[in-house]
């Protein structure tokens, strides 16, 4: 074919990118809408007050637009990895199958039939249990995640396995140490956190945006107090996490994190972390940085004296172990520019959104409504709202990137795992075509949220399925139209 | 072939039956919006009968890939990635009318409302069309290498058996929807759903025969095992009548679920006729066997215990979720647009 940096493994790598970044742009929205719509819900329930109902309904009918998409961007994740990896497939099939068919069996029926439920039935079921329904999507998304990211976890940490000697093939010997594997559990609580954080971002710049215009000021308030109680819980948690993941990362990928830190020497006592820095990725060196002392030692090791090793030395360390494996030739050097300013993006972001959460909800406080006079705050939180789609990519980018050049740490190469009846011909169609879907269903559901934000809280129609021309629902909006009764 | 192997290649097929009978009616629902409903009102009631279930059934889909990758990964990889293109356009077409529902209900403009209208439409008979043809091209035996790796061209995949295959299919689903419609439906709907079918079945009849023509001529189902083949077609085609019967006399249980298990009975035929293979290669030494295409028995029996302990549960909330949604919709009053 053309050789114009364009092969079966490069566009097949852009192409698992692109799905699963775009699909990620809507899993952690949903996963943390679903729960915080429920949360609403409680408080309904639990305070009958109706602004609570509305609320959820309100905020329900965004999650309902971002599930959608999660739903049909989700289904191309799952059917790639025969279609682009069948090498990865085959290789790692024996492990890789199982959770995810648990998370099918288990998570997806539970989601998708309770979604369903939780939509049309508003005028059916007694609160408390349409309040459940709600519930269980939520923690069927969550099950979701756990099982996937069990599936990622082996990737990045293999463990509970053998290697077949007769097929070279993966075998799974212990399913418990699968499920057990650290590296999961160190992942499954930042995701989760950071799934928090996006939806209650999301919301409290929504509702910022519209303070902006005086619309329905005690519904949006209220709503920005729950979003920001929720957003600093979960950056919290998603920093705290985070930290217990770059000490993890020290001893187990320790590649990772030197590019992380973009440590081509090793460090010394003095602990010199670099804020920024600029590299020359060719030749393995640090061109110019800006350093301060001893913060990278509280960072990775809550003290002050330690070392962290270079990727020089990690490189070095990890031909004396693979070579007789992979090879001499092998590239053991990670994309540390995109290591390096992903991280920071992260972590930075991390402590801005404490930030917010903790001014807005000085600001928003019951008695004062400071709020309304500090536009540019409002402005900044309207503008925030977008960051963590940026913050969650740039995590993956991390851990990802970081895993370079295997796509099982230490097992198989990405180069190896591509399907061998892959052609540049057909990959570049696909990568096209997904491209303007992806770009179209993105901006349709911009559009669509933005509706519903004009449309404001009074006009909301959760069951979605009827038409506008069966306008106005000024009376019962979940009334029974949506089901009509014989 | 150990027992293990034997029941996970059953639960798949179980698994792609309930898969063509529940998404199969999603199908011809989504493909009568357009071909059967004739204005906003109709359409919004078409759409209503799945509104709740469509995202269920399309998760036994994901169920099913998801076994065959755990259970069978040699033929999860040859399948998904011989069928690279008709796979991609199968996503494509599911991505469509996955978002058409939810997104159709808010355009404010017909135009736009049409779209999706459309989208739903050509995406549900896309689908169906190219899963039938996928199956069919499959069972005629593809050109595969020693590593299960299919290099086929494009005669492979669309030749004129697989297009007939492809045409019953959505046929097939066509018609369960609208059985589905009638028996979701009062009124005018109901009434013109059951005057289509009518007509569709005796089409669908010839399409069988046509289909078990080019069976015959193009598989080595008949030779090599002639009993068992002609023991499911003869199921399908009397499903195919008592499903034609039921329409007439306006028992619409009955239409429904013969029509249903008819599309089962077509999954019956090809893992019948697949068995004790997963792939078919033209060069019969290549073909990928059940006993070589399989997990370790550790993951089988790991499996087994999960999917046993987990199915249950799901069932009677799924069927939960059918029964609380059970009431007719009454059709719209001609007028109201
Ligand atoms: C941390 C969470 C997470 C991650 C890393 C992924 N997903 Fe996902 N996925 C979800 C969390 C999720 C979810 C929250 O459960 C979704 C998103 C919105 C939704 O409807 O369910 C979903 C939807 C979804 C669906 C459709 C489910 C349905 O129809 O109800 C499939 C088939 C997948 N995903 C498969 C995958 C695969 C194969 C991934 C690996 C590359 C993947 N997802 C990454
Ligand atoms: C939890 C499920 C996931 C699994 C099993 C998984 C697996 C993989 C695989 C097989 C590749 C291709 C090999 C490679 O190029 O390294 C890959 C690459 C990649 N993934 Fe993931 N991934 C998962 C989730 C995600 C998510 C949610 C994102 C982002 C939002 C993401 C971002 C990326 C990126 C950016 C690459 C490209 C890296 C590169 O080209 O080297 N991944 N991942
Ligand atoms: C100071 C704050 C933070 C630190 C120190 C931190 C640290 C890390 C580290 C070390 C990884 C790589 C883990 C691995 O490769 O195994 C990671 C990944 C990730 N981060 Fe962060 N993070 C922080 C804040 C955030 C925030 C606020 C979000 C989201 C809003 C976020 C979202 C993610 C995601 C989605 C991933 C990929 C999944 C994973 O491996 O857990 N992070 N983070």
């Amino acid at each position: 074919m053309l050789s114009i940096g364009m092969s079966v493994l490069s566009l097949s790598r852009f192409q698992f990118a692109m799905t699963t970044v775009f699909h990620f742009f809507f899993v952690p929205f949903s996963i943390g809408l679903a729960f915080i719509v429920a949360v609403m819900e409680t408080l309904y329930v639990v305070k009958r007050d109706e602004t609570y109902r509305r609320m959820s309904q309100f905020w329900g009918k965004i999650f309902l637009y971002s599930f959608a998409v999660g739903v049909v961007t989700g289904i191309i994740q799952e059917f790639q990895f025969g279609m682009n990896w069948s090498e990865y497939s085959r290789f790692m099939g024996d492990i890789f199958g199982a959770p995810l068919a648990i998370e099918a069996l288990a998570a997806f029926f539970l989601e998708s039939t309770f979604i369903g439920l939780w939509m049309f039935t508003w005028d059916r079921f007694k609160p408390g249990i349409h309040a459940l329904f709600i519930w269980l999507v939520a923690f069927g998304s969550t099950l979701s995640a756990v099982w996937i990211l069990a599936a990622n976890s082996f990737m990045q940490n293999p463990v509970g396995f053998a290697i077949n000697t007769k097929t070279g093939r993966v075998v799974m010997t212990d399913f418990a140490q699968v499920v057990t594997n650290p590296q999961l559990w160190l992942e499954f609580p930042h995701v989760i956190m950071g799934a928090g954080v996006t939806a209650s971002f999301v919301i409290a710049g929504a509702s910022a945006w519209r303070l902006l215009k005086k619309d329905h000021e005690s519904f949006y308030r209220k709503s920005l107090n729950v979003a920001l109680v929720i957003g600093l819980i979960a950056s919290l948690g998603s920093v705290a996490a985070g930290d217990v993941q770059t000490r993890y990362l020290i001893q187990n990928q320790p590649m990772k994190f030197a590019a992380m830190e973009g440590l081509y020497k090793n460090s010394t006592q003095k602990g010199d972390w670099a804020v920024i820095s600029t590299f020359d990725t060719k030749n393995h060196q640090t061109k110019s940085s800006i350093e301060v002392p001893y913060v990278l030692n509280i960072l990775s090791y809550h003290k002050l004296s330690g070392t962290v090793k270079g990727q020089n030395a990690v490189n070095r360390e990890l031909h004396a172990t693979y070579d007789k494996k992979f090879g001499k030739d092998m590239n053991y050097y990670v994309p540390t520019k995109t290591l390096f300013w992903s991280f920071r993006i992260m972590a930075v972001s991390g402590g801005l959104f404490i930030l917010l959460a903790l001014v807005g909800l000085f600001f928003n406080r019951k008695k004062a409504s400071t709020i309304m006079r500090q536009r540019w705050f409002l402005v900044i939180l309207g503008l925030a709202m977008w960051l963590p789609f940026i913050v969650n990519t740039t995590g993956w980018f991390v851990t990802e990137f970081g895993r370079y050049p295997w796509v099982v740490y230490g097992l198989l190469t990405i180069a190896d795992a591509v399907s061998p009846t892959s052609t540049v011909g057909s990959l570049l169609f696909t990568n096209i075509v997904y491209f303007a879907l992806f770009a179209g269903l993105g901006l349709v559901m911009i559009i669509l949220s933005h509706r519903v934000l004009k449309a404001g809280p009074d006009n909301v129609d959760v069951s979605g399925y009827t038409s506008e021309s069966h306008e106005p629902h000024v009376t019962d909006p979940f009334g029974t139209e949506a089901f009509n009764h014989d | 072939m150990t027992n293990l192997q034997l029941l996970w290649f059953l639960l798949i097929g179980v698994l792609f039956s309930g898969f063509f009978f529940l998404e199969g009616f999603d199908f011809g629902i989504g493909m009568a919006v357009r071909f059967f409903g004739r204005n906003t009102a109709e359409r919004d009631t078409i759409i209503q009968t799945i509104g709740p279930h469509w995202d269920g059934n399309e998760v036994w889909l994901i169920t099913a890939g998801g076994a065959m990758f755990a259970s069978f990964p040699m033929w999860y990889a040859s399948l998904f990635s011989g069928y690279y293109i008709i796979l991609f356009l199968i996503l494509v077409a599911l991505i469509f009318r996955g978002v058409s529902f939810e997104f159709r209900a808010n355009m404010q403009t017909s135009r736009w409302r049409q779209f999706w209208e459309w989208a739903a439409t050509l995406g549900s008979f896309c689908a169906a069309f190219l899963f039938g043809m996928m199956f069919t091209s499959m069972i005629q035996g593809v050109p595969m290498d020693a590593d299960g790796n299919i290099f086929g061209n494009f005669g492979t995949y669309v030749n004129l058996f697989s297009i007939v295959g492809g045409v019953a299919v959505s046929l097939m689903c066509l018609i369960h929807g609208l059985n589905f419609l009638q028996l979701k439906t009062s009124g005018s709907l109901r009434d013109r759903a059951q005057k289509w079918n009518k007509v569709l079945y005796p089409v669908l009849i010839v399409g069988e025969v046509v289909f078990v023509g080019l069976l015959y001529m193009t598989t080595d189902f008949f030779a090599m095992k002639a009993t068992s083949t002609w023991a499911i077609l003869i199921v399908l085609v009397i499903l195919t009548l008592i499903a034609w019967w039921g329409v007439g006399q306006a028992h619409n249980w009955t239409a429904f679920l013969a029509s249903g298990l008819s599309l089962i009975s077509v999954v019956v035929l090809i893992f019948n006729g697949l068995f004790p293979r997963v792939m078919i290669a033209t060069n019969s030494a290549h073909s990928i066997l059940i006993k070589d295409a399989s997990s370790s028995p550790y993951t089988l029996h790991l499996m087994t215990i999960i999917a046993f302990s987990i199915l249950p549960i799901v069932l009677v909330y799924f069927i939960w979720s059918y029964w609380v949604f059970y009431k007719r919709l009454k059709s719209p009053e001609i007028g109201e647009v």
